[in-house]
């Protein structure tokens, strides 16, 4: 069974269309980078499949339908929506306690194991912590929970480098197991890249582009192309050419590397890359 | 491929009743006005009735103590002390409910609750229980604490003749009444639509909560001048305790005009429930529709 689903999932808030016919199949054991820019449909899409916002067309998580059955989900999908959602209010030991008290797939002692690495103390507030102190707690409080499914909206935004590098090395060795399924959504793309199995992007409310990490490391190449051959690499369509420093550098879909070698230096693309070739061609050049 | 991953996870679930008590608990965290205020005004009724004890003086109303011969009015400071604790409980639940299902969208914390396997339901209960039940009994503890303490200072003052003469069990036993059944029972209706206002505002809950009954108040009086609405809310405010007038209103009289079985009996109080559920079940409705504002 996919832990994911959709087909033609829709949202419309007034005039705006969100999500536009978006379809989606994620298989247990992947990490899904849901990637694009500001607007285009990611928080929906997650929102969607949390049960927290209706929509329109078919979407199942773990078989359940999630606006009807969001509780029931909850048992075995976690999230972290926003790296400011904590109540500032809560104790770091009630907070414990009260993930303890309602959810029963939580792991108290695993949570507690991870928050001594940590300088957050257990009588302290949420209020009195810094902003990354607060990820680190969300992130201990929602890795203790034994789910199928974690999503993570921006889980890193506005947090400085040092914790965003820790926050994914922690999950990818305390969290991931070949078997839980994660969704990344985040429009910083260099810093979740290692982390991946699959790629996606969105944008204007549609999936433009999805494709596992093998795939683009085996379809797609970089070339930063000599002077002399820039003719030649043209005639090969290559699906997007900017300026590098002192050679023009040329993005190619599905040419095999013997081919290019003689044309400059190849190398597989960042995912960055990746995504202005793609995303910002749909946009007709305006980036 | 993974087969571990499609093997279904044993299912574990807590019962809604522990979740409820937790969210109740965590209700309890969250508000400790709940419990701070009524501790605030009973210490001061104690302070106020030992400056009183301290200074007599005739037209006192904190300390008529002197009054023990006559058995008359001897009740009063207890009673006063009890309606002040009680007045403080209900501004406390009015804000509290007004602010209960709106406070975690504007603090984006919805997000977080709603991250776990607790219903709207569940939680739209928890919240109903603190107005309804957990500030009543809170305030009920706080009133006999403060009632004792009063009562070992008039002691100390009049000598234990004050103890033989307050009937102080049945004093007791009308606070506990009056709270339960009028604080929490019969205020129901408004403890739902507090809810249902506080769910519902996308800012400004308290004037969604005020002005929609204010606003058909008046487009009645205009239209068709008169106030049969105005008139149902202060029935659905104070009608629940109605009855024969008692002699001297500071007095457990007062607070028990209408006998238990009498007040349970009383079909409005039913269709006031009723109306509770209404509200309760569009709470539920629109914390489940409503994204963080």
């Amino acid at each position: 069974m996919a832990v994911i689903e959709a087909r033609g999932l829709r949202k419309i808030y007034g005039t705006t269309v969100a999500l536009d016919g978006v379809d989606l199949k994620v298989e247990p054991g992947r990490i899904l980078g849901l990637i694009g820019p500001n607007g285009a449909g990611k928080t929906t899409a997650l929102n969607a499949m949390l049960g927290l916002i209706p929509y329109t067309g078919e979407l199942r998580i773990l078989g359940h339908d999630p606006w009807q059955e969001r509780a029931r989900l909850m048992r075995d999908v976690s999230f972290i929506a926003d790296v400011a959602v904590l109540p500032r209010w809560i104790k770091v030991s009630q907070a414990l306690d009260y993930v303890a008290g309602v959810h029963p797939h939580f792991d108290r002692s695993k949570a507690e194991g991870l928050l001594q690495r940590t300088t957050v103390g257990r009588e302290r507030r949420v209020g009195e912590l810094s902003k990354g102190m607060v990820a680190q707690l969300h992130l201990a409080l929602i890795m203790a929970i034994d789910a199928r499914l974690l999503m993570l909206d921006e889980p890193t935004l506005g947090l400085d480098i040092l914790f965003r590098k820790q926050f994914y090395d922690s999950l990818l060795t305390d969290y991931c197991d070949g078997t839980r399924t994660i969704v990344i959504s985040t429009h910083q793309v260099e810093e979740v890249q290692h982390v991946l199995t699959d790629v996606m992007f969105i944008d204007r409310g549609r999936i433009v582009f999805q494709c596992s990490m093998e795939d683009v490391e085996s379809r797609y190449r970089e070339v930063a192309v000599h002077p002399e051959q820039l003719g030649t690499a043209r005639s090969l369509k290559p699906i997007s050419e900017r300026q590098g420093i002192g050679r023009n550098v040329m993005l190619f879909d599905g040419i095999e590397r013997a081919r290019l070698a003689p044309l400059g230096e190849v190398r597989t693309p960042g995912i960055a890359d990746l995504f202005i070739a793609i995303v910002g061609g749909r946009q007709g050049g305006v980036q | 491929m993974n087969a571990p991953a499609s093997l279904p996870v044993p299912a574990r679930q807590f019962s809604p009743w522990r979740q409820f008590c937790w969210s109740v608990r965590r209700e309890i965290w969250e508000n400790r006005s709940a419990y701070l205020v009524p501790l605030a005004v009973g210490g001061l009724i104690v302070i106020a009735t030992a400056i009183g004890v301290m200074n007599p003086s005739p037209r006192s109303n904190v300390a008529p103590f002197e009054m023990v011969a006559q058995n008359h009015g001897i009740e009063t400071p207890f009673i006063f002390a009890s309606l002040l604790l009680m007045f403080s409980t209900m501004v406390v639940s009015v804000f509290y409910s007004i602010d209960a299902l709106y406070g975690e969208r504007r603090d984006r914390s919805v997000l977080f609750w709603k991250s776990m396997p607790v219903s709207d339901t569940v939680t739209v209960l928890s919240k109903l229980t603190i107005p309804m039940l957990v500030l009543p009994l809170i305030t009920f503890v706080v009133t006999v604490a403060t009632q004792l303490v009063m009562l070992l200072i008039g002691m100390m003052g009049s000598g234990s003749g004050l103890w033989a003469h307050l009937g102080i069990g049945k004093m007791w036993w009308g606070e506990l009444f009056h709270l339960v059944a009028l604080h929490g029972i019969w205020w129901a209706p408004f403890w739902g639509w507090f809810l249902l206002a506080s769910a519902w505002s996308r800012r400004a809950p308290l004037l969604w909560a005020i002005l929609p009954p204010l606003a058909i108040s008046f487009a009645e009086k205009i239209a068709f001048g008169t106030s049969h609405f105005a008139a149902w809310l202060s029935f659905r405010f104070v009608g629940g305790m109605e009855g024969p007038p008692p002699a001297n209103p500071m007095s457990t009289a007062m607070l028990m005009q209408q006998s238990p079985a009498g007040f349970f009996l009383n079909p409005h109080l039913w269709t006031g429930l009723a109306m509770c559920a209404v509200f309760l079940a569009l709470a539920v409705r629109m914390r489940r529709e409503r994204g963080p504002a």
